[in-house]
């Protein structure tokens, strides 16, 4: 039925780490060429489900089908061969400190092809200036700001056009233009190339923007799922309270802990 | 109190038992053959340069002084024998079977080994290492591998190296300074001097520290705790537990090879 038109399945997924569980029984789907937002408090497990979307977690229980190979049963080979269809831009952005930015994103292509070094400068110029740090090629990652760090490590994680691409906060630390046009470069790859992203992030409107499908997680579950429009009509108050950015409501603020005034109250520990 | 105390022994032994297969298998994927041998070259003549020539420094100029003290005392014990004429032998022998090799890889350990594991724990704390994954370019093919072999080829060439100054620090030494004859220096240390026992065991020596270093230094750096405190210790950790490996793995060889 619906199995090769997702390119991720989630299903019946289970994971936590040291006692604390992070997901219980969670199931999702990312559909193939569309944009899939996942939304949530801060600290409750999406850079975590990202990990476990390109096997660098294994769940407890469930799977996690990617392009109709069960990732949590491949080998190590296997797995490898399988992140070749994947690019992730890390939350910290992980460029390698050694090289200038150009040989960063040189580098998954010098690795994975056989092209010349002619037309590798072609296309990391084309990343780069997609990106606007055409100007930044030779320095190295310490001398960039925060932000333009975040942008040449999503020109590397686009570097070889793979068919999946997972953006952990791939706003996080933009000015308004920067992020104006990371939501574009975003949606042009995947207009033109058809590329599968899926977008985590903490900004509602820009994700309500791009997205085609998002989900909001909270509590261990899916929450909430839903087209952008449909999401905006929802009237469940945890969606509500996350979408307006209300500290009282059903969704905890406040990372699992016991009672404030005993806490305070309390002398001994 | 006890069956608590016999408790944390057991879960130590078992975090033992657990870093040493988790060791065993870093080198196990790191050595397993890639089907990239023209791709692992650059990357270990890149190392040979960082772990290697970057520590030619401090060899030479521990070989030349620790060469310059053995000369000295040696003379001033065998001038009472009017022996004198052995300076050469007594320098050479030394340097070939245990100096050359052990203190050049003490030396090693503090200068390669810490810095290797200093640098695979930071490439972890920046998550530069799970990147390299999520590029289906396996780290301990990347990483490890180029280190390893870069540490196996330099410190038995360092500590080549290292027991050859010493040789000419000791000349330095007795024969341009307390004027023992150059003739016979040469001439009795090359008359005593054997091949097989005395620089192939040498170089024995140096090869399995080599290896011991090398492995210790990449399995804490890549083990490490991805914090600065946690970095720290790994480092710590290195020095401190290859300079006894070496000591005591010094022993053991020197009994078999010289027993
Ligand atoms: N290496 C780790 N060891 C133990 N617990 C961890 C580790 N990494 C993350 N966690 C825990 O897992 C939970 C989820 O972390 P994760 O990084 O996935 O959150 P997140 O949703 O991406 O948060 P943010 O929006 O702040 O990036 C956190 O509560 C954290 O305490
Ligand atoms: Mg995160």
């Amino acid at each position: 039925m619906s199995q090769s038109n997702n390119i991720i399945e989630i299903s019946n997924m289970s994971f936590s780490r040291n006692d604390r569980v992070i997901y219980d029984d969670i199931s999702l789907q990312v559909p193939r060429g569309k944009i899939t937002a996942i939304m949530g408090p801060s600290g409750i497990g999406k850079t975590t489900l990202l990990r476990l979307m390109g096997g660098q977690l294994k769940p407890e229980t469930g799977a996690v089908v990617f392009d109709n190979q069960d990732i949590t049963k491949l080998s190590r080979k296997e797995l490898y061969i399988a992140r070749r269809k994947m690019g992730m831009l890390f939350q910290s952005g992980a460029l390698f400190t050694e090289m200038t930015v150009f040989d960063n994103i040189a580098f998954p292509i010098r690795e994975h092809t056989e092209l010349p070094e002619s037309i590798i400068r072609k296309i990391v110029l084309m990343k780069l200036e997609a990106v606007g740090l055409r100007g930044a090629a030779q320095l190295f990652p310490t001398e960039l700001s925060g932000g333009m760090a975040r942008r040449a490590a999503l020109a590397r994680s686009i570097a070889l056009d793979p068919e999946l691409i997972m953006f952990d906060e791939p706003f996080a630390g933009q000015d308004p233009i920067s992020m104006g046009v990371i939501v574009r470069l975003i949606r042009d790859l995947n207009d033109a190339l058809d590329i599968t992203s899926v977008v985590v992030s903490h900004d509602v409107e820009e994700v309500l923007s791009i997205a085609d499908y998002v989900y909001i997680i909270a509590n261990k579950k899916v929450i909430a799922q839903g087209t952008p429009a449909q999401l905006r009509q929802e009237k469940s108050q945890q969606v509500v309270q996350f979408m307006e950015g209300n500290p009282d409501g059903p969704v905890p603020f406040h990372f699992p802990a016991q009672d404030y005034q005993e806490e305070l109250l309390n002398n001994v520990k | 109190m006890l069956s608590n105390s016999i408790v944390a022994l057991g879960q130590q032994g078992l975090a033992y038992m657990a870093g040493a297969g988790r060791a065993g298998l870093l080198l196990l994927g790191a050595l397993k053959p890639a089907g990239r041998g023209t791709k692992l070259l650059p990357l270990i003549i890149k190392q040979l340069y960082v772990v290697g020539v970057q520590s030619l420094v401090i060899i030479v100029v521990s070989g030349l002084f620790i060469g310059m003290v053995l000369s000295l005392q040696g003379y001033t014990i065998l001038v009472g024998y009017g022996a004198e004429q052995s300076l050469g032998q007594m320098v050479a022998l030394s340097l070939l079977r245990e100096l050359g090799p052990v203190v050049s890889a003490l030396l090693f350990a503090g200068r390669a080994g810490s810095a290797l594991t200093a640098e695979i724990g930071l490439m972890k704390a920046t998550e530069q290492l799970s990147s390299l994954e999520m590029m289906a370019i396996d780290p301990l093919h990347q990483i490890i591998a180029p280190r390893f072999w870069a540490g196996i080829i330099s410190l038995p060439l360092l500590a080549a190296i290292f027991s050859a100054v010493g040789i000419l620090g000791g000349h330095l030494v007795g024969v341009d300074w307390l004027g023992v004859d150059t003739g016979a220096f040469w001439a009795i240390m090359q008359s005593s001097v054997e091949w097989s026992e005395d620089i192939v065991n040498g170089a024995i020596k140096s090869l399995v520290f080599a290896v011991v270093i090398t492995w210790i230094a990449l399995h804490k750096g890549y083990d490490a705790q991805p914090t600065s405190e946690g970095i720290s210790k790994a480092t710590t950790a290195t020095v401190v537990q290859s300079s006894l490996a070496i000591l005591g793995l010094d022993f053991v060889m020197t009994a078999l090879m010289f027993g």
